[in-house]
């Protein structure tokens, strides 16, 4: 975690965001068998708080459908994600948040994969080592401390939309 | 052809069910997880049961419980950063003593062969090795090894002799002995390509060296095998102390990380991050996986082991909160 106030990445871009997901008549049909898509997964974390900027994962471009893989039919869902800059202290957090995400909103069925996307990161290797590891992950869940800056991330409210 | 017929499903822990561990006798099952409690279950007629809760001896998740050979002592190895040890000595488990010095979680704990030490990891990094005193229920440190460079997932003695292997997310497993008054480590086991998550010696000692295999993230099994000085083989060893090789890659089986293994008279088993539990046999100087059993548990399988007693008898424990007993058969 970066000290005090300074950020990491002082001035970052902004990216347009997508609109709301248009829903179609089989949407609202509870007949039609409907597969977990690229775009379903993508609505559940473009809205994380970026953990130092009033901003979402979306609009700083950390996430985007493309980073996305899904195959529903053998539970497999596969994130990545592109911190903002090669250093970013935060990428550990932010995979955290997403990993978290995802762990509450899915069914138990799915294994989920969090990863930066390669090239992207000075220590891309040791963050997504630290990610893939479920034993730390759970540990760190347990520490209060780093449990509510997961929380604060994950709060779609904080930003007072 | 083999087969798995589950005995019995095991359910009342919340959350992730963490480890399994068998009483000596094989009567009775001790599990651990997430919920901060350890459960005791024993077979009521033809019924497996659960007939004792452990609730306060932890403040997190409890990761691994082992009990002593003798059968009277059960230890525990917390988040929280201790170890507790049980005992129904006022004929009801409570915890008799807690092992402070971890700076952080503790992930494993086992007893020696012959019961007169504790070995612990960490995500300190570090190692310890604890003297018991059986007379007044006291834990002294006698050793704290340094060796890894990072968090220590397991650590497993030998069957018979006071040699301690551990695991670790540094992708090594190291060997360790007393030697004089202090313990040393005396082999690093490198080949695996990510963190090894856990360790299980053989139980046949034949003289010529003895054998361990691992299990590690890379999804790969390894056994390795210790060559004495002298060997036929012609493998040069580090002076006095035998040399450490991988004589076996098990690959291509689980397409996830490998979370447990346990060398039974029936075969290595292995779990992990696929659900899946498989039994692995020796044919010449080949492993054959003689046995799949998939979507064994809703979710990653966490811990597999055998029945000291009844070698066809396995545990397993899984994040879907529950336990189960199998048996393999023809």
């Amino acid at each position: 975690m970066s000290g005090g106030d300074r950020l990491d990445n002082v001035n970052p871009t902004l990216y347009e965001t997508q609109g709301k997901r248009i829903l179609t008549d089989a949407d609202w049909d509870d007949s039609v068998v409907d597969p977990f898509d690229v775009r379903e997964i993508f609505d559940l974390i473009r809205e994380i708080n970026d953990p130092e900027h009033p901003l979402t994962l979306e609009q700083l471009n950390v996430v985007t459908e493309e980073q996305i893989i899904v195959d529903d039919s053998k539970n497999k869902v596969e994130v990545m994600f592109t911190p903002t800059i090669p250093h970013c202290s935060m990428a550990t957090l932010i995979g955290l948040a997403i990993r978290v995400k995802l762990l509450r909103s899915l069914p138990e069925r799915f294994k989920v994969d969090v990863m930066i996307r390669p090239g992207t990161h000075a220590s891309e290797v040791a963050v997504n080592k630290q990610l893939a590891d479920k034993e730390r992950v759970a540990a760190a869940l347990e520490n209060g401390h780093l449990l509510e800056v997961v929380n604060q991330c994950l709060d779609t409210q904080a930003r007072g939309e | 052809v083999m087969k798995f017929s589950c005995e019995t499903v095991l359910t009342g822990h919340t959350g992730r069910v963490w480890n399994c561990s068998w009483h000596p006798s094989g009567n009775v099952l001790a599990t651990c997880g997430e919920d901060k409690t350890i459960r005791l279950w024993s077979k009521e007629g033809s019924s497996w049961v659960c007939k004792t809760v452990l609730t306060e001896g932890h403040t997190r998740t409890v990761r691994t419980v082992s009990w002593s050979p003798c059968g009277k002592y059960l230890a525990s190895a917390s988040f929280d950063g201790t170890v507790a040890v049980w005992d129904n000595k006022s004929g009801q488990f409570e915890c008799g003593a807690s092992l402070e010095g971890h700076e952080n979680e503790v992930k494993c704990v086992v007893w020696s062969p012959g019961g007169e030490y504790l070995a612990t990891c960490s995500r300190d990094k570090s190692v310890w090795l604890w003297d018991v005193d059986y007379d007044d229920d006291e834990y002294m440190c006698a050793s704290v090894l340094h060796s890894h460079g990072q968090d220590v997932k397991r650590v497993a003695w030998h069957h018979e002799k006071n040699i301690l292997a551990s695991a670790s997310y540094d992708n090594t497993v190291k060997m360790y002995k007393e030697d004089s008054d202090d313990w040393v480590c005396v082999a690093t086991l490198s080949s695996h390509t990510s963190t090894v998550w856990d360790i299980a010696w053989d139980r046949k000692v034949d003289g010529e060296g003895d054998r361990i295999a691992s299990c590690s993230e890379d999804t790969t099994v390894k056994v390795w095998q210790s060559f004495l000085p002298g060997n036929k083989e012609g493998i040069a060893t580090p002076g006095k102390e035998p040399a450490w090789k991988c004589v076996s890659t098990i690959s291509g089986h689980h397409p996830r990380a490998v979370y447990s293994l346990d060398w039974g008279l029936a075969g290595l088993v292995t779990g992990g991050g696929d659900d899946a539990i498989r039994v692995f046999r020796e044919e010449g100087e080949e492993w054959v996986c003689v046995h799949t059993e998939q979507d064994s548990h809703g979710m990653d399988v966490n811990c597999v082991v055998w029945n000291p007693k009844n070698t066809d008898m396995l545990a397993s424990c899984s994040d879907d909160e529950t336990c189960k007993i199998w048996t393999l058969g023809e």
